[in-house]
């Protein structure tokens, strides 16, 4: 009896023992790739209003500590450790003075006027950089007068890195435009590209059917681009922004089956832009090219498996590309070369991420054959692919992962939280948007390329499929 | 088996006979017309210089095949063009070569110039392809009993054809189904002649949406052609994929999956 409570008792020792372990190899890998040490400090105090404008400084200035942290471009100091006197403007900076020692002996005094550099950048905040201001009513309208100070300068004339005023609408909307305006400025000086702008294409089913909606890259103002009442999907976007290409079941004229086709709009007018489908059973996976003058897609013409073929952006001069006896879909093409294409494939077995030359030519298998792979989106200097793979996990449980394509090396940036598909990149190459299940439903996350500050955008139905999409200008 | 050095011989020398006279006979016979007058030297290959002593580009022959087509076909333009430095078809096909084809999706009724510019003159021809408006709907249905009762055969009879995961080759199960689903097939349109079947694929929902959607269509053209292969005419049946996008049930288990992983037959319309 006692010999085999232990017994039990130590095998729930291994166990957890083993979690343990298990915990602390997922800590191991995560810390490593967002170790976050060369990154610039930045203090960001909570900036204040005046009259009515203090009412919007909660979403203010939740809006301008998200913009920072999510952009991966700076380390964001915590603000606890901040002094009590924050500055508003440039003029509340107080230098110190200099007086005589109290004592006969004593070193000389520096005597503290108000708010100064030091405050910020010595210890415990230690940061390189402050962000302050302040916001007021004019005319009726949301002003905001934001500053960046380098705090390690010796004055405040060399501190100043940035400084400008800001107009918005005075309300929620007015604030968020404001602060998101001056985050894009801050982080201009760190090279960040701004995501403002932008837009998230996806497939939602709120509405009962597929249809491709739009959203901002937070996640807010989202709303339906399509209503075709059928099952819309695959939505691939041009690269200036300007094209929408996704697959959607259509009647052909004179046809009364709805197949499979591929189907082009603008994004400026939302019209629909003719396309000729082949007369195949299957047209999908549409993909423009850098210049946005093809689509490559994949067809079943001539009811062989689905290949890649690729044609005008109204399906003139159709051309195969691929010839092989195995489905081939998703194709993507090189945005920076623009004649290299990665896809998926079957040729060696299961679904494997391939490339090709955009003639056809120079196949390569990618991936090295176990699992299954998919989603397939290259990054956007050209240098890597992010993709969904099952490596380690049974059928359908996805994880997304980076390579770069020259010397293979890959990244894991998910680690089983459910099923994480379709991932493509953000323009400023810093930020992946994705789909997972790890709510219990699909919904649409963003993320770091090194896996780290997952945030949720969707909440309403199923979400799947995003493309993130440039600014128009 | 190894073949002789002798049968060998034998053979080369038969073939050689063979080409030879199949080559002289019909010349023999009857000559054939004679060719348009060609200009002597070259006929203007790619990098080529034009024989300068015949100058004048002549376009011999610029024709389109077929030069009727419905939306969404291609029509094939084929041409020679003699002593041209320069060749170019409009419509946004560019410069050409003396001798070539190209197939084009026309999206409505045009007309393709070639414009042949040599060192002293030029020629231009046109061909127009036809692009028919889609055929006039069918004429009311006048016997949607027979119709109706296709249907009801159709959906008491016909036994969904399952297979294994990411897999559209058959499993003795599924020759079984599609064998007794091409006897039921026949039946009903034998009773039918306006009947028409729709084969589906469709896949469990674990592969990706893009993957299942060439996986569908494969299971559903892999079932066409087993069934055809058995009898059932080609033109009856046409093939949809639906991916995963219409399963069957939604429990995420293996009994579940394989209820998915099927070919499927509804009436068509």
């Amino acid at each position: 009896m006692k010999t085999k409570l232990i017994a039990f008792i130590s095998c729930i020792g291994a166990f957890a023992v083993g979690a343990l372990l298990l915990g602390q190899q997922q800590t191991d890998i995560s810390s490593t790739i967002s170790k976050k040490g060369g990154l610039p400090a930045i203090a960001v105090p909570d900036f204040r209003g005046a009259g009515e404008a203090q009412a919007l400084m909660n979403g203010f200035n939740a809006t301008v500590w998200d913009e920072l942290q999510n952009s991966g471009r700076l380390k964001m100091v915590a603000k606890t450790f901040y002094p009590l006197d924050v500055p508003q403007q440039p003029a509340d900076f107080k230098p110190p003075t200099v007086a005589p020692p109290l004592k006969r002996g004593d070193p000389q005094r520096t005597v503290r006027n108000g708010p100064w550099l030091t405050d910020w950048a010595g210890p415990p905040v230690s940061s390189n950089y402050l962000a302050f201001g302040y916001t007021a009513v004019q005319d009726g309208r949301l002003v905001l007068a934001g500053w960046l100070f380098n705090v390690a300068q010796p004055d405040v004339t060399s501190a100043q890195v940035l400084g400008r005023r800001y107009f918005g609408s005075l309300d929620a909307d007015g604030a968020k435009k404001v602060a998101r305006e001056f985050a894009a400025d801050i982080l201009q000086q760190f090279g960040g590209i701004s995501l403002s702008g932008t837009k998230i294409y996806f497939v939602s089913d709120r509405t009962g059917t597929k249809e491709i909606w739009s959203m901002d890259y937070d996640g807010s103002n989202q709303k339906a681009f399509t209503n075709y009442k059928s099952t819309t999907s695959m939505p691939a976007v041009s690269a200036d922004g300007k094209m929408l290409a996704f697959s959607t079941y259509l009647k052909r004229p004179g046809e009364n089956l709805a197949l499979p086709q591929v189907v082009v709009h603008s994004t400026e007018t939302g019209r629909r832009i003719q396309f000729y489908n082949p007369v195949a059973p299957t047209n999908a996976t549409p993909e423009f090219t850098p210049d946005g003058k093809h689509i490559l897609f994949a067809s079943s013409l001539g009811e062989i498996p689905m290949q890649i073929f690729m044609a005008d952006t109204n399906g003139g001069n159709l051309q195969r590309i691929s010839h092989v006896n195995a489905i081939e879909v998703s194709p993507k093409v090189n945005p920076k070369s623009g004649n290299e294409i990665v896809f998926i494939s079957s040729a060696a077995g299961t679904e494997q991420l391939w490339r090709m030359n955009i003639n056809g030519v120079d196949r390569e298998r990618l991936t090295p054959g176990d699992g299954y792979v998919a989603n397939p989106a290259w990054s956007p200097d050209g240098t890597k692919v992010a993709f969904c793979w099952t490596r380690g996990f049974a059928p359908g449980n996805y994880n997304i992962f980076i390579m770069d394509v020259v010397s293979k090396e890959l990244v894991q940036l998910t680690h089983g939280a459910g099923r994480n598909e379709n991932p493509t990149w953000a323009p400023d190459g810093v930020h992946l948007v994705f789909c997972s299940r790890r709510s219990g439903t699909d919904q649409i996350y963003t993320m770091l390329t090194d896996g780290s500050n997952v945030q949720r955008l969707t909440t309403t139905g199923n979400n799947t499929q995003p493309v993130w999409a440039k600014a128009i200008n | 088996m190894r073949m002789s050095a002798r049968t060998l011989s034998t053979a080369v020398f038969g073939v050689a006979l063979l080409m030879f006279s199949t080559a002289c006979g019909p010349k023999k016979i009857k000559d054939p017309a004679p060719p348009p007058v060609q200009p002597t030297g070259n006929t203007g290959r790619i990098g080529e210089p034009t024989a300068p002593t015949t100058p004048g580009a002549r376009i011999t022959t610029f024709t389109a095949e077929p030069r009727t087509i419905e939306r969404g076909q291609s029509a094939t333009l084929r041409w020679a063009i003699a002593n041209a430095t320069d060749m170019t078809i409009d419509q946004n096909l560019g410069a050409v070569t003396a001798t070539g084809s190209r197939q084009v999706f026309p999206s409505q009724t045009t007309t393709y110039t070639l414009t042949a510019v040599g060192p002293t003159g030029q020629d231009a021809r046109s061909v127009t392809v036809e692009v028919a408006t889609g055929p006039p709907p069918p004429p009311p249905d006048g016997n949607r009993g027979a119709r109706l009762n296709g249907t009801e055969v159709l959906t008491r009879e016909a036994q969904d054809v399952y297979f294994d995961y990411d897999k559209a080759e058959f499993r003795d199960d599924a020759r079984q189904a599609l064998a007794h689903n091409a006897e039921v097939l026949k039946r009903i349109f034998a009773a039918d002649p306006r009947f028409n079947v729709v084969i589906e694929g469709h896949c469990d929902e674990r592969g990706s949406a893009e993957y299942n959607l060439g996986l569908g269509d494969r299971r559903a053209s892999a079932a066409k052609e087993y069934l055809v292969q058995l009898g059932v005419p080609a033109d009856r049946l046409t093939t949809i994929s639906y991916g995963k996008e219409r399963p069957q049930c939604t429990d995420a288990d293996e009994a579940c999956y394989q209820k998915n992983r099927r070919a499927h037959l509804g009436p068509g319309r």
